[in-house]
Order: C-alpha cells, then structure tokens, then sequence
C-alpha cells in the first residue's frame, strides 16, 4: 500500500530540446532515394493483397510504382482518388495489420514494403506544392449538409464537392478535423498537419465550413433535413466509457481524449501539467497514445493496465512495442478496483488479477496498487444519441444504424464514421464511409 | 587451389583478368594500382598521334540504374587517351619493366595507312610491351575519323590492317571487334585472314541512354547537345556472350584465340565467357563502378568454382559449353516442360498468373476452393519459362520435365528427340517423320 504523500503533478518536467525531441516525427520522411529504394522493392503484385487490405481500396502497387517512376504527384492523385485523407492515413493508419500485413514481403521476409511512408512521399509531394489533383463538377444546385467535419465528415463532403454539391459542414468544435485535429498522438501529426489536410480538402471548392455548431444545441437535424436535399451525420463519439469507480468527482482522474486534445491544442508543451506517476487504464490505441505522450510530457513511471492479455489488446503489436520503448509498462490482466485519494485528489489505484473462466472475466481476488499522481481513463468511448433526439433515427448497439451505402433509416440522411453501428474506429474506415456515403448519395439526387 | 595462369598468344599473366583498354587503364598511377590490387593484366588505354585529341570538358558518362541505383549500363563519349604520344611511351616502359609478371597490351588507333600503323608499331615494340591490340571498336568520336569502328564495319579494312600491322611487328597482334555490326562472324574471319593473333569483344554499343525531358538533349549533355556513345557493363553482357559463342562455332574462324569483354562483373560472368570459348576476359565497367579491388573476388571466386569442379586450370573451362551452343533448328523438340509451383515458397503475389494470363497462355489459375492460389494448368502450359523468370522467389517456380507419354498441351510425344529438321511441319525437312 502506497505512503500518503502529496500528488506530485507539475509543468515544464523538460528542457525545451527535449520536448522539440520527443514530439518530433515518429517517421521522418522519406527523401527521394529512400523512396525510391523502398518503391522498388514492391512487386507490382496481381490482385494486389494490400489493395484488398485496405479500407478504402487504394491501388497501392500502382501508386507505388508510380513514386519508382518520379512521378510522385501522379502517385498522390491514385491515393487521393480513393481517400482524400490520404495524407493523414499515410501517418495514422495502423497499416501493420492492414495494408503491410497483407503485404507479399511480410509472408516472404517479415519485411513488407513500407506502403504508408510511400503514401506519405507521395502526398506530401503534391500538398506541399498546394496543388489539388481534382476539379469540381458543375453546380448541380443541390446542397448537402455534414454534420461533424472529422474524416468521414470531410471525405463526403469532398467527393459531394466533386459532384457539383454544395456542402455545408458543421462542427462542434472551433477547428474542423475532429480526431485528426483533436485526436491522433501529437508525433503522428505534426506542424498543424491536419489544419492543412482540411484546407487542402476545401481546395476542391463548394465546400463551408460552420465551426462551433452543435447538433442539438445550435441546430437541429429536423431543420437540416428541412433546408438541405441530403443530411450526412459523422458525429463521431462524444461519450467516454466510465469506471464506475466514483471518479467523477476526483480530481486527477482525467479522460484520456480530453488531455489528448489539450495537448494537441496547445501552443507550448511545456505549460502541460503532467503527473509525475501515471495509470492509464484501458487497451486500446488511446491507452497507446496517452501513456507514450504523457512519457514523452517528462512523467516518470507510466503504467497502462489492461484487463486481458496482450492478444486481446486493440492496440497493435508494434504499437504497443512503440509505447513500450518509450519506457511505458504494461500490465495485463488486471481489472480497476479502487481509487485511492488522498486529501480529496487521486494518489494510487488498486487492481484486481483477472482471468478468464469460460470465455468470461473474473477477478482472481489477488489485488495490487499502483501509485498514481493522475489516472487517465481509456476505456472506450461511446456514442451520445442525445443530439438525435425526436428524429426518431433507427440505433443499433447504441450506434446509428446503416446499410451496406451508408443511409440510415431516415430517407434523406447518411452516416458514417465511429457513430454508425460496426464501424472499426479508424480514421481510414471512416474516409470509407465518408465516400461511399457521397456515392449514395449523389445516386439519390441525381437519379 | 587451381592454376589460374593464363598464356593468351604467349602472352602470360597470373590470372585471366584484364583491365580492358578504357579509362582505368590511361596512366600509369592507375595501373600501378591496378597491378597492386591484382589484375593480371592490361590493355594500356588506345594511343593515336599526336597532336592529343582533345576530350570534351563537360560529362562524359551516362548512365542507367536500376530503382536502387545499382549501375545496370554505362555510356561514356570518351575518346581516345588525350594525353601526349611519349609520356604514354615512357610510362608503358617503365610499368612493364617494374611488373614483368603482368600482362600489358597496347591498343592502337591511327588512320587507316601503312606508314601510320608502322611507325606507331614500331614505337610500341621499344617499350618492351607484350603485345597491341588494334582498336576497331570505339563508336563515338573516332569514327566519324574514319578510325575506330568506321575500320571494324568494314572487314575489307580490319584484314588490311591486321596484315599491314603482322607484317611490320613481332608482337601478337589481337583485333578488337565493335558489335555495330549485323554478323560479328564477318570482322572476325577478316581478323583471322589478315594474320591477327587473336580478336577481343565487345567493344561498346552504339548508345543514348537517355533524353532530358525538360532541356530535350540526350545525356551526358554537352551544352544543350548529346551525341551517342558507347555502352557496356552488365546491360551488354548477353550480347557479348552471344557474339563471342558465334565466332567460337564458325567453321572459318575455328580455334581463333578470344579476349571476352562485355559485362564482366564477377567470377562468374568471367567463367561463363571462358566456357563459351573466351580464353580470358578484359574488365572495365565493374572496376568503373567498384574500383580495382573486385579482382579479388573474381579470382577466389574463380579458384574455388575450378577446384570444385574438380578443373586443375582454366584452360580445362575454355570452350567447356561450346559444344551445347547450337543453333536453333537442333533443339529437340520433344523436351517437354511443364511449370511446377512449390506451394510452401509461394507468397502469393500472383505475377506468374498475370503475366501467363495477359501476354503467354492461360496456364495459372488464381483460386483453389475460392481461396488466392496459384496452380499451373498442364494442358495450357507451354513450358515456356515466362513465370519462373518473373517470379520474385528463387525456385518457387521451376520447370519439370515430362519423361513419358505425350505432351498434355499439344498431344505431340515428350519422349525421344525430332528437331526441326525432322519435322513433318518443316517442308525442308531432311529426315522424313518415322513411320508410326
């Protein structure tokens, strides 16, 4: 059992080097010659497998082969046809079990082709030379409204755009982007990348952006259906999975996503407040970034719990060797069982072993305690309907439910993105459902 | 360990590499250095009269590589040595008096008349060097001269020259070929009739190896403008090995020592050219890309393939696959092959399938019990070799003889041998189908 002490939480842990240091790029980019070494490595495979691994269907060996020919920028626009996102999923994307696991390399030599650093050669080579490889179709007179401008907000409303749409899209927040901007770890993202993924979108033209408004707050879907011929709801997770442990009002428990998006929001990393012994707990690649970030912030120990083994951790294998080289621990399972406060603030947390009995958890009655000057909660987030309120929009396991084009049950509205049912929680799945949505539903206005 | 020295027209040196006459071979620093590192031999860069040619001040290479920068084939404009007549006289003397072991030839280059050829000979013959060749294979620069490969399109011109050249020296004289040329068999029984010693090839190909597609000048480019030059290293290699294999099966020219360049990067490419009939090998665009130090592998390399095999030295290599070099209408067709897919090596990438789907014959299918899989279809197959050669895995994909029966794809016999002069298809067929 931890001492009582006072919670050590303090700013400015590091020298200003180092944070310009640890929140660098996690891969540097590519220059031309390793590009093309890389590139040539790719086998121009039949039926590509990374093509099928990939969610929304880049045709990666031609892209590749198109960066080996020094036509980078034609390499960008194969990208950017399938996923106008490209850019953000050339550095997000867990493309070790996607595209670079299906990759022909790993089942040859445990080396496949490094197709997401490729894509981000590409890319960067025409978004840095403020080009954009598409042009807008004639106005069609029709307007669409995008509610919530995250990946699958902003790939439908590009490829509406496309069509000769008018889209409008409305967001919450005071930037357009959602995880992208609010979300992703700082080190996959940086020098306001995702700022200028949006504007490279909007390049397209036909596109507003309406920051700072709320569904159910400052607009409502029945007035959108109203005054728009098509509503697109992306309004990703709003909620976040509790503990149940009394932490709402215990100061030091923090949302892992609310602290990721200060610190993605801040000017200075060194104004953070980080705790000097930190319990993450939960599984997920939210677990991953708010432990390596929190790390990197100067915490001391950094621990993640997770109540079940390493295989069933949503995080990746290398991303959980990344969080794991930047000195976090990880502890499987092993369940939450009690805050410990100290003077009304959080200073410890007790964890019971788990195992599996039946295919079901169950705590093994051995417990263990951990020091915690801040406990990060990522457990999950999850779906808050309550904007929908009155529209009577069919759910399915608490998310919107949609067919195989993306429409809901209301005739004229579309979603896609983490709030739909079955959706995979990645950036690049919802880019999917963001343009197979934008497909459906220039069918129904121009049918 | 194996003998590796090698006597070619009397000419000895501890091993059968060269240094071709080419750039490395200009001076004598860069012999020396070459000497040191090993070579057994080289072919001094070509002197012509004085006054020196002048060389362009700009590039004078260009290039070709693969994605990862390997070099795959070099072009170069560079004439001949550039540097004063007598200083290449006085270094030639004092390197082969400071290396009596190594092996050094002079090439030659003058205009097409006697006295010329004469006195350069004689010049030559003081610096106790062990022997010219006749360079009648530079394409760029010279030719438009008249000299270089002007001299080696016209066999008329190499057996005069090579007769003039015989009859005014004691020292081998080797003829180097250009492979600009529709028949290398021609130059070379011209060679042979005009006395020469010995022929070497090939000398570069005519070549651009590439065009500017903003300034629209070939490269190397000479302020704004290109010319063509000469091409080797490994690009050129099949070519070289195909040309010496000719001149080493015709009838005319049996017997007639060879000096193989073309390519040559390692041991092997070496052995290869001997046992097509090169009794030694002259190198330059491997030293070009590597420095001199690859020698070193070439002759261990060498030296452990010949004791493996049991060759107490290389002449027990020359010419050892002439005899299987035959020409086409001698194939038997009744050697049928069908391709074999190993499963276990298989990583799925599915080229075997698209490239015999697209461009051969719908011989690989892609799916078994709707899974991705790759299995070649025998009564499709050709046996033509096209998906072991695209396949990025060695031996995943190799070709299986049919030992009975008839061929699945075409019903013809799999066994025996019928070439194509017993064919029934052949009109001209000389043996008649053998009665059933």
């Amino acid at each position: 059992m931890s001492i009582a002490r006072e919670p050590d939480i303090a700013s400015g842990r590091l020298q200003p080097e180092d944070y310009l240091a640890n929140f660098r790029d996690l891969h540097p980019p590519l220059d031309k010659h390793q590009a093309f070494v890389e590139a040539d490595r790719c086998y121009f495979c039949y039926d590509a497998p990374c093509l099928t691994a990939c969610p929304t269907g880049i045709d990666i060996p031609m892209f590749i082969r198109e960066i080996l020919t020094d036509n980078p920028k034609g390499a960008a626009e194969t990208i950017f046809a399938e996923n106008i996102l490209g850019g953000m999923c050339a550095r997000v994307c867990p493309t070790e079990t996607l595209c670079e696991e299906a990759c022909v390399r790993q089942a040859a030599e445990g080396k496949p082709v490094r197709i997401g650093e490729l894509q981000r050669y590409a890319t960067d080579t025409l978004m840095v030379a403020g080009e954009h490889p598409f042009t807008r179709a004639a106005p069609s007179g029709k307007r669409v409204a995008v509610v919530g401008g995250g990946p699958a907000g902003l790939a439908c409303a590009h490829r509406l755009a496309t069509y000769g749409h008018d889209v409008v899209i409305y967001d919450a927040r005071e930037k357009a982007g959602g995880l992208n901007e609010y979300g992703i770890a700082a080190y996959k993202s940086v020098g306001g990348f995702a700022a200028a993924e949006v504007d490279f979108v909007m390049a397209i033209g036909g596109i507003t952006v309406e920051t700072g408004k709320a569904l159910g707050r400052d607009i409502t879907l029945a007035e959108l259906r109203e005054s728009f011929d098509a509503v697109f709801l992306g309004l990703g997770l709003a909620g976040v999975n509790a503990l149940g442990l009394g932490e709402e009002k215990l100061p030091g428990v923090e949302n892992a996503v609310d602290y990721i998006a200060g610190l993605r929001q801040t000017a200075d990393l060194a104004s953070l407040p980080v705790g000097r012994r930190i319990v993450v707990v939960g599984g997920g690649m939210t677990a991953i970034d708010i432990a390596s970030q929190s790390k990197r912030l100067g915490a001391e120990e950094v621990t993640i719990v997770y109540r079940r083994g390493a295989a069933k951790m949503g995080a990746s294998e290398y991303e959980r060797e990344l969080a794991q080289t930047d000195g976090v621990r990880i502890k499987f399972n092993a369940m939450p069982k009690r805050l410990i406060a100290t003077d009304g603030r959080v200073t410890g947390m007790e964890f019971e072993y788990t195992a599996e009995q039946d295919g079901r958890l169950a705590g093994t009655g051995e417990s263990f305690a951990l020091d915690a000057d801040m406990v990060f909660k990522a457990i999950g987030q999850s779906f808050v309907p309550l904007p929908l309120e009155g529209a009577s929009i069919e759910l399915k396991n608490g998310r919107i439910a949609v067919d195989t084009e993306r429409r809901t049950s209301l005739p004229d509205v579309w979603a896609g993105g983490d709030c739909i049912a079955g959706g995979e929680d990645l950036t690049v799945v919802a880019v999917q459902d963001g343009k197979l949505a934008a497909e459906s539903v220039n069918r129904a206005l121009t049918s | 360990m194996a003998d590796l020295r090698s006597s070619f027209v009397g000419i000895k040196s501890p091993n059968p590499f060269w240094l071709a006459s080419a750039p490395p071979t200009d001076k004598e620093y860069n012999v020396v250095r070459a000497f040191k590192a090993g070579w057994g031999g080289v072919v001094w860069k070509t002197l012509g009269e004085d006054p020196p040619i002048v060389n362009v001040a700009g590039p004078r290479y260009g290039a070709v590589h693969s994605g990862d920068r390997r070099l795959i084939g070099l072009n170069n404009i560079e004439l001949i040595t550039d540097r004063p007549f007598q200083i290449n006289l006085e270094e030639i003397k004092r390197v082969k008096r400071d290396w009596p072991d190594r092996a050094l030839v002079v090439s030659l280059m003058v205009p097409c008349e006697e006295p010329n050829w004469k006195a350069i000979l004689r010049a030559v013959e003081e610096t106790e060097a062990d022997g010219v060749e006749l360079n009648f294979g530079c394409p760029h620069g010279m030719s438009e001269r008249g000299m270089g490969s002007a001299v080696g399109q016209v066999p008329e011109y190499i057996e005069m020259v090579a007769r003039w050249c015989k009859a005014s020296t004691r020292m081998p004289v080797i003829v180097k070929l250009t492979p600009n040329i529709t028949d290398i068999r021609y130059p070379a029984r011209a060679a042979h009739k005009g006395g020469a010693d010995a022929v070497s090839l090939i000398n570069t190909v005519n070549s651009i190896t590439s065009v500017n597609l903003d300034t629209f000048s070939p490269e190397p480019s000479i302020d704004g403008k290109g010319s063509h030059g000469g091409y080797c290293g490994p690009a050129v290699r099949p070519i070289a090995l195909s040309m010496v294999s000719e001149i080493v099966r015709d009838a005319e020219t049996r017997g007639f020592p060879i000096s193989g360049i073309g390519g040559i990067t390692t041991w092997r490419d070496a052995a290869e050219f001997m046992a097509v009939g090169a009794s030694n090998v002259q190198v330059c665009t491997a030293a070009m890309t590597y420095g001199f130090r690859i020698v070193q592998e070439m002759i261990s390399g060498l030296n452990r393939y010949l004791d493996e095999k049991g060759f107490a030295s290389i002449d027990d290599l020359v010419g050892r696959a002439v005899p299987n070099v035959t020409d086409w209408q001698y194939l038997n067709l009744n050697y049928v092959t069908k391709a074999r897919i190993d499963q276990d090596l298989c990583i799925q990438c599915g080229r075997c399938h698209i490239v015999c789907e697209d461009t051969a014959h719908q011989a690989i299918t892609t799916t078994l019990n709707g899974q991705r899989h790759f299995e070649v279809v025998d009564t499709e197959c050709v046996g033509c070799n096209l998906c072991v050669n695209v396949c990025p895995v060695e031996n995943c994909i190799t070709m299986e003889q049919i030992t009975t029966g008839v061929d699945p794809h075409t019903g013809a016999p799999a066994t025996g041998y019928r070439n194509w002069t017993q064919h029934p298809n052949n009109p001209t067929a000389r043996i008649p189908e053998p009665a059933e």
